[in-house]
């Protein structure tokens, strides 16, 4: 290896990425479209539920059940409904997604015995969003429930503290706001580097390929080596430059708390780059087109990192197959390193299996890289 | 390389792709500081044997050593010796005239005292001077080709070998191109230069001329004109063209009738029609037709009568 050769390769390679749209475009302008894009779009928290509310009585004890709905963040009425079939058309034209309805005789029947009924309907077509809807429904109920049968005890002279009531006190540890984007923010850091960083190698030899400059480069004394090296030094650079942008975004636009060490991210985001910036460098030494070179440098990338990674879908709950697979899938232990340096504050030590995960997949990817371009024609 | 070497040899090289073979046991041998063409039509070879000398190409068969490295074995040894320039442009586009100058002089890694002047150099021979940061990709054809020869003698290579380099060039620029080249040769370069221009061919030392992947003459120009034609050639106007060379093949006396520009050449032998004869010929076949001049042969007509005498044997039972 020679280290003149190594800089007019990484020079040259750099001018080109610097005068290539569409590079600068993955470079620049792909990390901020995509923050933005699954940043704010993905979000497995659910605000603001359209409720419509069918109160037969209007008394003043239901609309504090209606109230408390309301006051929970978690619904906010579309609509109120004056009778039955209000209801059918309301749900049939998404105009909520649950509907409360209280029987005329609920404070009636609240007076006699302590207890009364609501009804409420949920469009399940979103299993989902249902699932969480009606958790939270159930939650405000409760809640209600509480209010309303320490005020029945007081009015029948029974001493709140008697009327039996179990209270789970629930500790969340590391994400204690229980803000799922905490959770997916350092998963999308992981998808929009793996992203950029495949397609943006995926490029660097097809392009010579395209252009017609590969046989005169191939013609010359510079080593496979040195062809690979010098092509993937800008690219790192540009790596970490994006990186840097996507993990200050996470921490200050986005309000994730960082816990961890700068040096242990650095370490394992540079790890990561390589794996990545190594699977594009593989793609576009086989596929001799940049087009092509970068769909599938896309399949390669997003699919797995956004399916298999634990990015959204827990990898706990896949099919033991599934489970399987995802350990080939290089981004899984990326997510889980970014996650817990970002909320637990893991160093190096905490993180020695994903780690080794991450290491044995660069160790193969520098190997089959190296091996991977042969400066001949046929 | 020793003093007597030949600066490329090569036994018996072949290259299969598959089931086509396109360089068919070719053996050569060049000199130094000699200017050898490549002289055969589209598809004969040239390019996978300047492909295979360069080690851009593996050969399926024989051996050919380069600076006295052996292709398949030395490659990395080859290309320090060697400039190339490939059929297809390929310096890159997107760089300026200086850019690719530094890349291909690092890449060769040119001592740096010597390199600006080699630039300069470099960029004067192309007639460049003044446009140092001009996109490539901007400039036209002529000027591309011989900035294109320009990083492939960065290095200074004992060897060059350029692969149709004035294709698709204007005449003018082919001559100042070829001017180069004469000047590159008077310092004791060796230049492998391949062609379908036959003009061209005349400015070379010597000639391989190479059909269907073999080898089926070499020699100076005077001497594949001196030996190569068998009879007297004669060249004759005549309308229409196509019609004229069907009637005159398989008349006796005929070696060889074909097209060339706007007239017909016919290479007459011993025995059966005389040129006296021709334009009478022509007439009794509906052909107008006028004189018959006796004319020296161009390396053209040299090469049409080996391809299609090659061509006729391979047809014989």
């Amino acid at each position: 290896m020679n280290v003149r050769r190594l800089f007019a390769m990484a020079y040259k390679e750099t001018l080109q990425i610097w005068r290539d749209p569409r590079s600068l475009a993955i470079a620049l302008l792909m990390p901020l479209m995509q923050l933005v894009l699954l940043g704010y779009g993905v979000s497995l928290d659910i605000r603001h539920v359209p409720l419509c509310v069918y109160d037969q009585e209007n008394s003043q004890q239901s609309r504090a059940v209606v109230k408390s709905f309301v006051s929970s963040d978690w619904f906010s009425i579309s609509r109120t409904i004056h009778n039955q079939t209000g209801i059918d058309y309301a749900l049939n034209r998404d105009q909520c997604i649950a509907a409360l309805v209280i029987p005329a005789d609920f404070s009636r029947r609240l007076a006699a015995t302590g207890t009364a009924p609501v009804q409420a309907v949920f469009d399940a077509t979103d299993v989902n969003t249902t699932n969480i809807a009606l958790g939270y429904a159930q939650g405000v109920v409760a809640q209600t429930n509480a209010q309303i049968a320490d005020g029945w005890a007081a009015t029948h002279g029974i001493l709140p503290s008697l009327v039996g009531q179990v209270d789970l006190d629930p500790s969340t540890w590391f994400n204690e706001t229980l803000d799922s984007k905490n959770f997916i923010i350092p998963g999308v850091v992981a998808v929009i580097l793996a992203l950029v960083g495949a397609e943006l190698t995926s490029l660097t030899i097809s392009r010579e390929w395209e252009r017609g400059t590969m046989e005169q480069l191939i013609s010359t004394p510079v080593t496979a080596t040195e062809v690979m090296l010098g092509k993937l030094i800008p690219y790192f650079a540009i790596g970490f430059i994006d990186a840097g942008f996507c993990l200050v975004s996470a921490v200050y636009w986005f309000g994730v708390p960082f816990r961890g060490n700068i040096g242990t991210l650095l370490i394992t985001t540079g790890l990561f780059i390589v794996v990545v910036m190594g699977i594009g460098y593989l793609i576009s030494v086989r596929i001799r087109s940049q087009l092509g070179a970068s769909q599938i440098a896309l399949v390669l990338t997003m699919l797995p990192t956004t399916l298999l990674s634990g990015y959204t879908f827990p990898i706990d709950q896949m099919p033991a197959p599934i489970r399987a697979i995802t350990f080939v899938v290089y981004s899984r232990y990326y997510v889980t390193i970014l996650r817990s340096v970002f909320l637990k504050g893991s160093g190096l030590s905490d993180l020695w299996a994903p780690l080794l995960g991450l290491s044995i997949y660069a160790l193969i990817i520098i190997w089959l890289a190296a091996r991977a371009f042969h400066k001949a024609l046929d | 390389m020793s003093a007597g070497a030949p600066a490329v040899l090569a036994q018996g090289l072949t290259k299969r792709f598959k089931a086509f073979t396109a360089v068919d046991h070719l053996d050569l041998r060049i000199k130094k500081g000699e200017i050898i063409g490549f002289i055969g039509p589209n598809g004969a070879g040239k390019s996978t044997t300047i492909r295979m000398l360069c080690g851009l190409l593996h050969p399926s068969e024989g051996r050919a050593w380069v600076a006295g490295f052996d292709v398949d074995r030395q490659p990395e040894a080859v290309r320090e010796h060697i400039g190339y320039m490939s059929q297809k442009f390929s310096l890159y586009g997107d760089l300026t005239v200086r850019e690719n100058l530094l890349f291909f002089g690092g890449i060769y890694r040119v001592p740096r005292r010597d390199f600006n002047e080699r630039m300069r150099f470099a960029v004067s021979m192309a007639g460049l001077e003044g446009r140092e940061n001009a996109l490539v990709r901007t400039l036209a054809g002529g000027w591309k080709q011989r900035l294109a020869l320009g990083c492939a003698i960065l290095h200074r290579p004992p060897i060059l070998f350029l692969d149709e380099p004035t294709s698709g060039v204007e005449p003018e620029a082919r001559r100042r191109f070829w001017d180069l080249i004469h000047e590159l040769a008077a310092e004791q370069v060796t230049i492998l230069v391949s062609t379908h221009y036959m003009d061209e061919a005349e400015y070379c030392n010597r000639i391989a001329l190479i059909d269907r992947g073999k080898l089926i003459a070499s020699g100076t120009p005077g001497e594949l004109r001196a030996r190569r034609l068998r009879g007297e050639l004669f060249e004759i106007s005549c309308t229409p063209l196509g019609a004229a060379v069907k009637v005159l093949t398989g008349t006796p006396g005929v070696v060889e009738a074909a097209i060339f520009g706007d007239k017909l050449h016919v290479v007459l032998g011993e025995g059966g029609i005389s040129a006296t004869d021709l334009p009478g010929y022509f007439g009794e076949h509906g052909i107008q037709a006028g004189p018959a001049h006796r004319v020296t042969p161009s390396l053209e007509d040299i090469f049409v009568q080996l391809v299609s005498g090659r061509r006729e044997r391979r047809t014989l039972p």
